[in-house]
């Protein structure tokens, strides 16, 4: 059990997909335009991760090598279009909000890249946990980068508005805001976790 | 008149990289170099208009009259990355020089979510530019899907030169590669947001 933990929570900073393997830089930038946002984004890419994941480490063994990576594609694809409806389905506004970013779930490099090189030589346990801790890191930076933008760009925190009337630098809500701030998220996170 | 709108529209006000945050991982991957940054140019630009005439088609002629738009997403992925290996055949064969010069980039291009990004967009959004909202015709999509690549080449092609010069300078030890490249994006995006209003 223990080692399926270190699993998670090695997912959070040693193996920061954001911050420590760049990837996925797409919707880090465009769904970040407020915290909430940004989580939800993080918690879809989860549930895409983990069932992706799980599905690979079950199927791997049988797929040819030759066309694994189209399989794995498809594979994602499925699970993305289970979350499409389920959006859909549930929260309708969210679905609108995120938009295009919700079908390139497909294309995002985390969850094709978690396929290659840890679910199709592990466990379905080991797998998913993985999934969770690679999920988790990705929503807490998108929450993070989300909240700091929330907070520069509208001067509220979740929704809650703290300066009274809509007084925050527009230009951190729009593209330019996302690049400045990821990349000084970014040396602050070389800065204090990034060993030599 | 409305085919120069989209172009306006695609390359300067909603570029692809700098409003829109698709493809961004070659973007800041392959413009260290302001020749490796145009041969990728050309292949994406290459690529994104193929992959839109095609998958605009199987929409319109297969997905739509069969009521089997859910399958969008599977549909197109798969379409673009068996485009992506069938031109990379083709080329090597009927022009191995353009081949050589694409190189790398070819295979790379199936994960870029620039490409399916433009397939989506032009087949669910409604686009306005200054007109009554509508879908777009097959021709306006094509138009669409190359004035986007241009900018792409656009913007990759001026960052390439800002990376070229900045990697004389000397940058503080925690800003040292992509975090510089980030805040260098962030100031041209900036420059970018002057176009905006220009058309809707």
């Amino acid at each position: 059990m223990s080692k399926n933990f270190k699993l998670i929570t090695e997912g959070l900073v040693k193996n920061n997909p954001t911050f420590v393997l760049l990837l996925g830089m797409c919707p880090t930038l465009a769904t970040t335009t407020s915290a909430i946002n940004g989580l939800s984004m993080g918690l879809a890419t989860l549930f895409v991760l983990v069932l992706s994941n799980m599905a690979i480490s079950l199927i791997a063994p049988v797929v040819p090598d030759k066309v694994h990576i189209p399989v794995y594609i498809v594979v994602i694809a499925t699970f993305v279009t289970l979350l499409q409806f389920l959006m859909q389905a549930y929260t309708p506004a969210m679905y609108e909000t995120l938009g295009l970013f919700i079908p390139l779930i497909v294309v995002n490099c985390i969850v094709l890249g978690r396929a290659e090189a840890f679910a199709s030589k592990n466990g379905v346990l080991a797998s998913a946990c993985d999934g969770i801790g690679v999920g988790l890191g990705f929503t807490g930076s998108l929450t993070v980068l989300g909240l700091v933008r929330e907070i520069l760009g509208s001067g509220s925190v979740f929704g809650w508005n703290f300066i009274g009337g809509n007084d925050g630098m527009l230009a951190f809500v729009m593209a330019p805001g996302a690049f400045l701030c990821l990349g000084y998220l970014m040396v602050l996170f070389n800065r204090f976790f990034k060993k030599n | 008149m409305e085919y120069f709108l989209i172009i306006i529209s695609a390359i300067f006000v909603n570029n692809i990289v700098l409003a829109q945050f698709l493809g961004i991982c070659p973007y800041l991957g392959v413009s260290n170099k302001l020749s490796t940054a145009t041969g990728m140019s050309m292949a994406v630009c290459f690529v994104i208009t193929l992959a839109t005439l095609v998958t605009y088609l199987i929409n319109k002629y297969l997905l739509v009259p069969f009521q089997l738009e859910f399958l969008q997403t599977i549909a197109f992925i798969l379409v673009i990355a068996a485009l992506v290996q069938m031109v990379e055949i083709v080329l090597k064969k009927v022009s191995p020089s353009l081949y050589q010069a694409l190189g790398i980039f070819l295979p790379l291009i199936t994960t870029n979510c620039a490409v399916l990004g433009v397939a989506i967009t032009v087949v669910t959004k409604e686009f306005t530019f200054g007109l009554p909202s509508h879908m777009l015709n097959l021709g306006e999509a094509l138009v669409y899907a190359f004035a986007t690549s241009l900018g792409y080449g656009l913007a990759m092609v001026i960052f390439a030169g800002i990376r070229e010069h900045l990697a004389m300078n000397d940058v503080p030890k925690a800003f040292k590669g992509v975090p510089i490249a980030l805040v260098s994006v962030g100031i041209l995006a900036l420059a970018f947001m002057g176009f905006s209003g220009m058309v809707k």
